[in-house]
């Protein structure tokens, strides 16, 4: 029995017992679903075994939809718990879990995956290249976000979710303070996600700066580009932080190591420290590729090119190196001192300098211009001014003597989700709009799609305004109650009214989502936007090679000159195309990660080394095998583009 | 256009709320260095207001402008390279705007971690301040009294709190006596404070620690001295002396009432050692020797 008990959830509610029900019914359904119209085989050969970047990153997109109904209704309790004082909707246990699983699944499996969804579509077709530099690792990473991700989501009906905060602070994120295996779960399944990430950032990095098309110099790619090239060098510089930190964080809980307990020579500052020298470039790898769809969008639909190209690539440079010298303003009252907490700040508060630049450089690019207000098009205008009020509030956090009064309160809360819904979601849902007829061929419906902007545009500022004045008062953040006599009430039940705004906002996607798969017109052009980079110089959907000829590009804008000043993309015949084979070895490894990590949050030794040894045997699998890929002929690429409308020279 | 016109007015709706509004507790100071942050908060509001203005005026105006209802069919946007002028104009504002901002950071950051202003020459009042799962524990070594999630003080007079924690990290923070500062299991953290203005005010942890956070509060009344003296009397006529077995049974992690007793818990578990964030030369070395000694802290809260 001892053995089973440990599976059990801590703090079992109805909540819970009736998602591990939904969960069982869910996967019934699914299985039975599959085999029923026999797509076992598809499924497998199609999807879980692809290397193609296009596919990958639709698997993302997927996942990070899901996630963000995930945390959604995690954020959805939270709001509806502290509507009103004294409410007993939640206790203080589910509520803690509710708040970290929030963070946690937002940034981490949310946002992460949204970007890595648009960056895998977008950067190689927008280089004019075939696929990523190592495409199965691409696997491999898709697998390793996915697997750690439902890893993290299965502690909700398994063992219970983690309960100290998407921070993490030790010590009380120590066996001693959270006693539970949620922290487990938190350190193993945001581990097996990290490398994931890490290794993409590698990929991506190399992929940038080796495949792109003849003619494409580093100052002549595309705005998203060049932010998918900074953002994966931040990546690559902090995730090893992250991984080591986590290391150490799981070898505490596991193996008693003292790292940052505060006995024993531990140091639980080390792990803030460590915490926010990955967190705070993190915050960056989420908003910079955001600037870069906005870069993308802001000139397309205005009509003209983007104010300031070389400007905002200076920004980016120079916000992506500031982002590693400010980590500090995330404990300025940990008692650093005067000196060391106003170097920080003034290093904070220069961050709002490029990101000023680029602000006032989109304004500029709407100036003259001929702007047409499509659904992409106004969650990039909506952001401006959304993000400016996140924005000019993370200045005034910045300062430091300020800060003692603003940190952990909901001051802070409004700031942050001021800037990462309009700097990030907002961003990401315009990015999903604006390529979704070259991810699938059809057009999100505009109606459906205007009105969810509207919804999630007034619902961000009736859910996170009123917490500046609440903050201002004195409410802490995390706090699962408080008395009437705070007065706190009235402000949080507008942030509820909005937080109510938001999911009809979302759920509005996914219906048009459903509605326009069904109705939408596939009779689009492979242009539709008229638009002025690379990607959309190829058909729609794209083909499994992407271009049939590799481009040639003189411009950061080379499909508008191609347009406009009859620049000539694609010269010369078709030629053999060399593709990479799939393979499930991948998968099979990802899986084995998955037991991996679950054996490691139960401290089941035999099943951790089992696991460990799979992992080890794809890998050894992976040295030994013998595979150059595959051609496309010359007659097949012919036949294909015939049925894709002409074939593009 | 409606939505940036709504959008315009919760700007200045919220601005009218943090200047008109004066019973917002962080605005609402009780001594200088809640004045100090509170004055930081204000300069930066308008300031930031500044910036929001001109963006919002600016975006209302191209899109106006510049909405392709407005133009003609034939109409065909002009290439345009950066203007020299105007990204100077761009990069120089944010600049200028920061450095002014920074000078008043450095200011008043040093402001705030230093002896409170007017009361430079006076002699602190010393408060060891510690927090168990989840209670606020305050001790008075010269008075030689502890409190338990109650504080008393004697207005006009400099407090020196000095923060650790029996645990996991905890936020000190009564808002209308100055900003909050982080107690900690390994080192000494400090906060000046005076308050000038007799009367209760609300303190909390501010920084997650586990199941009872939201309840982790306590009350400080500010009083005139002599009043302060008198409580302090009361207290050794009539409170029990804290003994170790009294103050591990209040470890223990859970809520408590408010307590008092005679003696601290100082004496027979002394604080860490080291200190942190004391910026000003008179570091207290003197309050500093009878605890030299002291083993790593695995008691918290067992």
């Amino acid at each position: 029995m001892e053995f089973f008990e440990r599976f059990a959830v801590p703090n079992p509610t109805f909540t819970i017992y009736a998602s591990m029900v939904a969960i069982a019914l869910t996967m019934l359904a699914v299985v039975i679903g599959i085999t029923y119209f026999r797509k076992w085989g598809y499924l497998w050969s199609e999807w879980l075994t692809t290397v193609d970047h296009k596919r990958i990153g639709i698997m993302y997109l997927i996942s990070a939809i899901l996630m963000l109904f995930r945390g959604g209704v995690d954020a959805l309790m939270m709001r509806a718990q502290t509507a009103v004082p004294e409410n007993t909707l939640l206790h203080a246990q589910e509520y803690n879990e509710v708040f970290t699983t929030h963070g946690v699944v937002m940034i981490l499996f949310m946002a992460m995956a949204f970007i890595m969804a648009l960056m895998n579509f977008v950067t190689p077709l927008q280089i004019g290249a075939r696929d990523v530099a190592f495409p199965r690792l691409n696997a491999l990473s898709f697998w390793l976000y996915f697997m750690g991700a439902m890893l993290f989501n299965i502690s909700f009906v398994v063992g219970g979710s983690a309960d100290a905060g998407w921070t993490s602070y030790f010590p009380l994120a120590g066996n001693e303070h959270s006693p539970h295996v949620g922290t487990n779960y938190y350190m193993l399944s945001i581990q097996i996600a990290g490398l994931g990430t890490l290794i993409t950032g590698i990929n991506f990095m190399v992929t940038i700066l080796r495949m792109r098309a003849p003619g494409m110099t580093l100052m002549k790619m595309p705005m998203f580009t060049w932010t998918a090239l900074i953002t994966n060098m931040i990546i690559v510089f902090a995730f090893p932080v992250l991984t080591v930190a986590l290391a150490m964080g799981t070898m505490d809980r596991l193996f008693g190591t003292h790292f940052f307990a505060i006995n024993n020579g531990g140091m639980d500052m080390l792990w803030a420290n460590f915490f926010w020298i990955w967190g705070h470039p993190e915050v960056y790898i989420l908003v910079l590729p955001a600037f870069g769809i906005y870069s993308e969008i802001i000139p397309t639909f205005a009509g003209r090119n983007l104010y300031g190209y070389k400007s905002m690539v200076v920004s980016i440079v120079s916000i992506s190196a500031l982002s590693f010298v400010v980590w500090v303003h995330h404990f300025f009252t940990m008692g650093q001192g005067a000196l060391v907490n106003s170097i920080f700040a003034i290093s904070t508060m220069a961050i709002a300098i490029p990101t000023g630049v680029k602000i006032f450089n989109w304004l500029l690019t709407l100036w003259k211009g001929k702007i047409r207000f499509t659904t992409p098009m106004l969650y990039s205008i909506g952001f401006i001014p959304i993000f400016t009020i996140g924005g000019v509030t993370g200045v005034m956090l910045g300062m430091a003597s300020a800060d003692y009064q603003y940190h952990n309160t909901m001051f802070l809360v409004a700031h942050f989700h001021l800037v990462i819904i309009p700097g990030v979601v907002f961003a990401l849902i315009a990015g999903m709009f604006y390529w979704w007829p070259k991810m699938f061929g059809f057009l999100l419906n505009e109606r459906l799609g205007k009105a969810s902007f509207w919804f999630i545009a007034i619902g961000v500022c009736v859910a996170f305004f009123p917490m500046f004045i609440s903050g201002l008062d004195g409410q802490a953040r995390r706090m699962y109650t408080y008395s009437e006599a705070t007065g706190f009430g009235i402000w949080n039940m507008i942030s509820f009214v909005g937080a109510l705004m938001l999911a009809v906002g979302f759920v509005l996607i996914v219906y048009n989502i459903y509605y326009s798969t069904r109705y939408a017109s596939r009779d689009i052009s492979a242009d539709p936007w008229d638009a002025r980079s690379l990607e959309w110089a190829t058909h729609s959907p794209v083909p499994e090679y992407n271009f049939a000829i590799t481009p040639e590009v003189n411009s950061s804008e080379a499909f508008w000159d191609a347009k406009k000043k009859g620049h000539k993309l694609f010269k010369g015949e078709y030629k053999e195309i060399h593709m990479p084979s799939s393979s499930g070895v991948p998968f099979i490894m990802c899986c084995f990660f998955f037991l991996w990590g679950f054996a490691l949050v139960f401290s089941m030794w035999i099943t951790a080394i089992i696991a460990t040894l799979g992992i080890f045997a794809c890998m050894a699998h992976r040295s030994f095998e013998v595979d150059h890929g595959y051609h496309i002929p010359v007659d097949e690429i012919k036949r294909t583009e015939e049925k894709l409308g002409g074939a593009k020279k | 256009m409606k939505k940036k016109w709504a959008l315009l007015s919760i700007i200045f709706l919220i601005a009218t709320f943090l200047t008109g509004c004066e019973p917002l507790t962080v605005l609402d100071p009780k001594g200088p260095q809640a004045e100090t942050t509170r004055d930081v908060i204000m300069i930066s509001i308008w300031t930031m207001l500044f910036i929001v203005v001109v963006v919002f005026a600016l975006l209302i105006y191209v899109l106006i402008k510049y909405r392709a209802s407005n133009q003609s069919e034939d109409y065909e946007p002009p290439h345009i390279h950066g203007s020299k002028l105007i990204e100077g104009i761009c990069v120089g504002v944010p600049i200028i705007i920061v450095i002014f901002l920074s000078v008043i950071t450095v200011k008043s950051t040093y402001e705030v971690e230093s002896t409170p202003k007017g009361f430079e020459d006076e002699e602190p009042l010393i408060i060891y301040v510690s927090s168990s799962e989840w209670k606020w524990h305050f001790s008075y070594p010269e008075e030689n009294i502890e409190t338990v999630n109650y504080l008393y003080i004697p207005t006009n007079r400099p407090i020196e709190f000095k923060l650790f924690s029996h645990g996991s990290i905890a936020s000190f923070w009564v808002p209308q006596l100055a900003g909050q500062k982080y107690a900690m299991a390994n080192m000494i953290n400090t906060l000046h404070v005076a308050a000038t203005v007799p009367g209760d005010y609300v303190g909390r942890n501010a920084n997650f620690n586990g199941e009872g956070f939201a309840h982790q509060t306590f009350n400080v009344t500010a009083m005139e001295e002599d009043e302060f003296q008198e409580w302090v009397e009361e207290v050794h006529a009539t409170a029990d002396p804290i003994t170790i077995d009294r103050f591990e049974e209040l470890l223990e992690p859970g809520h408590l009432g408010q307590l008092t007793f005679t003696g601290t818990h100082l004496d027979f578990l002394p604080p860490p050692s080291t200190h942190h964030g004391a910026s000003h030369g008179e570091d207290s070395e003197e309050h500093n020797e009878d605890h030299s000694s002291h083993d790593s802290h695995d008691d918290s809260g067992h």
